[in-house]
């Protein structure tokens, strides 16, 4: 006989606690903000849903909004083939795996302010190693000071030089799961290298690619200190993505209004392009 | 249709998985590799897929070398102990995917599929995926994918290990039924002597990688060529013990000694194995079981109609062990008197070859 009572609540409260503090309460004072008007001194007018419409309808917010997109489509276009690629051609036993894990885990742990700092070093056209290199051993003239391509391409390789890795390890995690067996009788059944990707290393990789993907989304969509960090959004507007907008709107012009907005308007299609991803990607599994 | 090993070894590093080994596999009948774990048989299944490579020594296919043929240019089939399908497939799609891959017609897909998957009573599933069915209905879609691929060689490797006991003795007795009359030569790997008397056919005897007996599996059995043969193809294992022959007397420990009689009188004086089948020690004087030993029963194992009793002989033998039809009551500790059939022995030389 099942008893019922309301203990279960107890169980649950801690983590209601710890969702409300670090959640919840924050993100109601954005909402707080998103519909008032404030001048500092804690005075607030009422402002109803203005501000959503002036960022929904401004320029501005559309080239962010853009080129976030843009980045976060060239972003999962290289890292996600690029890592898959790469965890098929890493080693499944002997001395040279732990070799490549360590290798490939090393970006991945370097703090993201220190990854741009590096970044912008090593690019800068006259002092850094591979600014100086391009533009005088190459003779490609490179600055991604100045111009829009050099930047973008910039920021671009760096977050695939920091974030393939996670999409490399969680594919070879899928990878190196597959059973010798498999292999074995896709052999046997006379299939080539394609069929064996495409009917047993796919199908296999394909929860850990789902993760992959969702993270690498919400990650490059969120995306904020490297790209500060090496080009500070510029040049010109060229790199400001939506996060850095966002600051720049918030603290820069410390208009809290419209940047509250922004905000719950940015969450938003975060969340909703997450959830497209995963349902889509987790369609079979449910029929 | 004949598969036949010509000198074959394989080398991993330094150690050596699969000794000089000639067989010739022919259809028309089961070929059982038995063996312990271990003990190669799945390393020469690989070497026949071309699976692993091998170190030296030639594969033919209806006399054809195929031994520098690629896995997938073989025409094989292999079933595992696990039940490998493509998960993400129905089981139509499973058993059409050599097909597929070999470019054949839709229509003739179709055809050898559903007769498959008659055979394999698996029509009813063939529109779900692996995950969807028991174990041992994924086992029936891979062997469906082997029979209509109509190879030339299907390997079984322990195809029945991981089903239940009940699964297990069905699919079994179909087994056979299932691959006569194909043409293919059917290679079945298993631990168990039991399943390898039951599937008939040849069995070779597998010990330590290499083949150390091939023949028709009754042969076998009654005859093994040496001490290793007849401790691989018996369960309970076989007991042995070293006796001394003198004269027409053979004699075990201090106090067991019986006469001799047929070749085993013949041989000259001196030490020998002898190893004898656990079914022909008894609890009771029987049937020419007339030797008595004593022992000192160790473990007791009571089945529906057979009584086995684990006892150590002394003598510095290992524990020996008794199997009899119906109940008998042992306890545990006690001495017991058991009797063993002279005429049952089987004799070898220190060097392990049988000589009577």
């Amino acid at each position: 006989m099942k008893t019922e009572n309301q203990k279960a609540w107890f169980f649950v409260l801690p983590v209601l606690l710890l969702v409300a503090f670090n959640a919840l309460i924050p993100m109601m004072t954005v909402v707080n903000y998103s519909v008032q008007e404030t001048f500092g001194d804690n005075i607030f007018f009422w402002q109803g849903l203005d501000w959503f419409q002036q960022i929904l309808r401004s320029d501005r917010f559309h080239a962010a909004l853009g080129r976030q997109f843009l980045f976060t489509f060239l972003i999962l276009i290289i890292e996600i083939p690029l890592g898959i690629a790469i965890a098929l051609s890493m080693p499944r036993k002997g001395f040279w795996v732990p070799v490549c894990l360590v290798l490939m885990a090393l970006p991945m742990l370097i703090p993201w302010n220190v990854v741009g700092a590096m970044w912008n070093i090593f690019t800068l056209p006259d002092i850094g190693l591979l600014g100086y290199f391009l533009n005088h051993v190459l003779g490609i003239n490179y600055d991604m000071t100045q111009d829009p391509l050099a930047a973008w391409v910039t920021i671009i390789t760096m977050d695939v030089w920091h974030w393939t890795s996670l999409v490399v390890l969680l594919s070879y995690a899928g990878l190196v799961s597959i059973p010798d067996a498999y292999y074995q009788a896709a052999k046997i059944d006379g299939a080539s290298n394609w069929s064996v990707f495409r009917f047993i290393q796919l199908p296999k990789m394909k929860t850990v690619l789902t993760i992959a993907i969702l993270l690498r989304f919400m990650d490059s969509f969120n995306i904020y200190t490297e790209p500060f960090v090496l080009t500070g959004g510029g040049p010109g507007n060229s790199t400001t993505l939506l996060s850095i907008d966002l600051v720049k709107i918030a603290l820069g012009q410390f208009d809290l209004g419209p940047a509250a907005a922004m905000s719950l308007i940015y969450f938003a299609i975060t969340l909703l392009v997450s959830w497209l991803f995963y349902t889509v990607m987790t369609k079979d599994d449910q029929n | 249709m004949a598969l036949e090993l010509r000198n074959v070894t394989k080398r991993v590093g330094a150690v050596q998985h699969i000794k000089e080994t000639s067989l010739i596999l022919e259809a028309g009948h089961f070929n059982v590799l038995l063996g312990a774990t271990g003990s190669g048989k799945t390393s020469l299944i690989k070497l026949m897929a071309g699976l692993d490579p091998m170190a030296s020594g030639q594969i033919l296919m209806e006399d054809q070398d195929v031994t520098k043929l690629s896995t997938q240019r073989r025409n094989i089939s292999l079933v595992h102990q696990f039940f490998i399908n493509y998960p993400h497939m129905t089981v139509y799609d499973n058993i059409a995917s050599p097909l597929k891959v070999a470019g054949m017609a839709k229509s003739e897909i179709q055809g050898r599929v559903e007769e498959a998957a008659d055979i394999l009573q698996l029509r009813p599933m063939l529109h779900r995926r692996p995950h969807e069915l028991s174990g041992g209905q994924q086992q029936r879609c891979a062997l469906a994918r082997a029979i209509a691929k109509e190879s030339q060689a299907v390997f079984l490797d322990e195809p029945l290990a991981n089903l239940d006991y009940k699964l297990r003795e069905e699919l079994r007795d179909q087994l056979p039924e299932l691959f006569s009359g194909r043409g293919a030569v059917v290679v079945y790997a298993t631990s168990e002597p039991e399943e390898a008397l039951l599937l008939g056919g040849k069995t070779a005897l597998m010990n330590d990688g290499h083949v150390t007996q091939f023949g028709p599996t009754a042969d076998i059995y009654r005859n093994p060529a040496n001490v290793q043969a007849a401790q691989v193809f018996s369960d309970p294992p076989i007991n042995t013990a070293t006796i001394t022959k003198r004269g027409q007397i053979a004699q075990m420990g201090a106090d067991v000694q019986w006469d001799l009689a047929g070749d085993a009188a013949n041989l000259a004086d001196g030490n020998y194995t002898v190893a004898i089948r656990p079914h022909h020690v008894l609890p009771v004087v029987h049937n020419g079981c007339t030797v008595r030993l004593q022992g000192r029963v160790q473990v007791t194992e009571l089945s529906g109609s057979e009584s086995s009793a684990h006892f150590d002989q002394g003598h510095g033998n290992t524990s020996w062990v008794s199997l009899a039809a119906g109940v008998h009551p042992y306890e545990v500790g006690e001495l017991h008197d058991f009797y063993m059939d002279p005429s049952a022995c089987y004799f070898f030389a220190p060097d392990g070859s049988r000589v009577a």
